[in-house]
């Protein structure tokens, strides 16, 4: 076993200032367990009494080695692995994978389904923000509305379970369309959320839009603009926040975003009030979109009838010698995708959440690659940091919504 | 590919002697890692922002090249969507950083250092990224065996502590 090594000033002279090495400011550690850093992100701030003069994030500490494991499993097994990276997007993550799957083995996906994706995905969007309202609220010492969110979220989740039997890691959309029909009392759950969320949205504005504490800690704050944004690769909410009107639901439109009609909050300010403004008009959009789909929900099937790639229904099992063989196939070997590679980007609530996928025609991925939004959102931070207060810090870590699963994977 | 991006891979394939390959509907050129630098500057230049993906692929026991490292670029004012790959032979895998260019190929090469082993020369802060500091080896290679951990029970359990590889006082 190799001894442990110890990281001293000297390793990291080339990121702290002149002024560190002589021992004039001081450099303090701030997580991996700070209940501000959302998870186990380790922040080391060279400070100057309470001005951060350099933030250096360290990440890896929940590192799984999730590509490294997909590699070694079939496809359906692989899909299990996505719902653990940004488990608060859960099915965003299955829907980038299958989309990925579907485009490289060139399935098709029935139109029910398309709609069953995007009213879950709308509302994992919505729940998602949720929780960032909630924890983000709860730094700037907001304790009230986290019991306000997390109430509100067990609506969804309750959705989530309905559907899948999960409420979070629900593996429900699977290649080929999702796992099976949506129940009966589906429809009447999703109309309660829509019927009540938007009153409780004005309820958050209510509370925080105007309040003076919320507009001390966030106007002018963590300030980017769209160009530095693009040029760190940062996407989702807080490019919008930075006045760049780029969305892929809109831009590069998938699962039929097309036909339903909502619109790209935008804000030209780039603070983290911004950014809490967009993300509260999203959620209302989100409101929108499901709100739609739920209306002109086709009937139909909701599973490809390709049954190399996607298994038959167990009615056909029992009667058909070839659904028994394609289940027999599927459930032991797994399908062989044809060589080739893809790259295929959704919008996440946090950004462009892509999936690179290299098939050499076996029925294991060869190489997969999670292009995922938190990690290069969390790349600004450094550059937000400077010259801000610790206390603005917090605000401004907040403001990025971080999930650490989805940085460290 | 629509017109507008089938110009830009002309002219990139002419400026840079690239080899275009179509992968659903988007392009693909395979460049020279020599030539990557000044391609990210032109593809930059050309109105393609955002560096959306850096990565490689592992094609061992293949040593000539081993690698292909992977940038995906997005056009955002364009709305279009571009690839390049690079081949990396297996002894002495480096590439010329383009950190400079795109700021968040930073944190994306020392990814690439730090899972496959391919230094980016001239990176400002080339440090492991995810796995621990004194870690040995590249896990996203294919000739780094996928771990596991032996679970334990009551009859074993002293066993399989002693020869447990976690940090001990």
């Amino acid at each position: 076993m190799p001894d442990i090594q110890e990281v001293t000033v000297n390793d990291l002279k080339h990121l702290v200032s002149e002024r560190a090495i002589q021992g004039e400011t001081m450099l303090l550690n701030m997580g991996p367990q700070h209940p501000s850093t959302h998870g186990v992100l380790r922040l080391l701030l060279e400070l100057d009494g309470e001005t951060v003069i350099n933030c250096i994030p360290d990440i890896g500490f929940l590192h799984t080695g999730v590509e490294k494991n997909m590699e070694a499993k079939s496809y359906q097994k692989a899909e299990v692995m996505s719902d653990r990276l940004d488990y608060m997007n859960p099915v965003g993550n299955n829907l980038a994978f299958s989309m990925a799957v579907e485009k490289l083995v060139d399935l098709d996906v029935p139109a029910r389904a398309q709609a069953i994706r995007v009213i879950l995905a709308e509302l994992t969007r919505f729940q998602s923000h949720l929780v960032w309202l909630g924890t983000a609220a709860l730094d700037l010492a907001a304790m009230s509305m986290f019991l306000y969110c997390f109430r509100e979220r067990e609506y969804i989740l309750d959705v989530m379970e309905l559907c899948s039997g999960q409420r979070m890691m629900t593996t429900y959309i699977r290649p080929g369309g999702v796992w099976r029909d949506v129940p009966v009392e589906f429809e009447a759950a999703v109309r309660n959320i829509l019927k009540t969320f938007p009153k409780r949205i004005d309820q958050y504005e209510a509370l925080l839009t105007r309040n003076p504490l919320m507009l001390d800690r966030t106007l002018g704050i963590g300030k980017l603009t769209g160009e530095e944004c693009l040029n760190f690769g940062v996407t989702g909410p807080m490019l919008r926040a930075s006045g760049v009107k780029w969305d892929l639901r809109k831009t590069r439109p998938y699962s039929g975003y097309e036909q339903y009609d909502f619109e790209i909050p935008t804000r030209p300010e780039g603070d983290v009030y911004a950014r809490f403004l967009v993300r509260l008009e999203e959620m209302r959009q989100s409101l929108k979109i499901v709100g739609q789909a739920l209306d002109k929900l086709p009937i139909g099937p909701v599973r490809s009838n390709n049954y190399k790639f996607v298994p038959p229904p167990r009615s056909e099992v029992g009667v058909s010698m070839e659904a028994l063989i394609h289940h027999f196939k599927l459930w032991t070997e797994g399908f062989n995708a044809p060589k080739g590679s893809i790259y295929h980007a959704v919008e996440s609530p946090r950004g462009e959440l892509g999936v690179y996928l290299e098939s050499d025609g076996s029925p294991k991925p060869y190489r997969i690659h999670w292009r995922t939004p938190s990690f290069d959102n969390l790349q600004s931070i450094p550059l937000m940091a400077k010259g801000v207060l610790v206390a603005d810090l917090v605000a401004i870590i907040g403001s990025v919504d971080i999930v650490l699963g989805d940085v460290d994977r | 590919m629509n017109n507008e991006l089938q110009t830009i891979v002309e002219e990139l394939k002419k400026e840079f002697g690239a080899n275009a390959i179509e992968t659903h509907g988007d392009a693909s050129l395979v460049l020279p890692r020599e030539k990557i630098v000044a391609a990210c500057q032109r593809v930059h230049a050309l109105g393609f922002e955002l560096l959306s993906a850096l990565t490689a692929v592992d094609y061992w026991p293949e040593m000539q090249p081993r690698f292909h490292v992977i940038y995906e670029f997005t056009s955002v004012s364009r709305n279009l969507r571009m690839e390049i790959r690079v081949p990396v032979p297996g002894i002495h895998p480096t590439l010329p950083t383009v950190s400079h260019i795109y700021r968040n190929a930073n944190w994306r090469e020392r990814e690439l250092w730090d899972m496959f082993g391919i230094k980016a020369e001239g990176h400002p802060d080339l440090r492991r990224i995810l796995m621990p500091a004194d870690w040995e080896g590249h896990p996203l290679c294919k000739d780094y065996p996928l771990g596991y951990e032996e679970p334990q029970f009551t009859f074993n359990f002293e066993e399989i502590n002693l020869r447990k590889p976690y940090a001990k006082e």
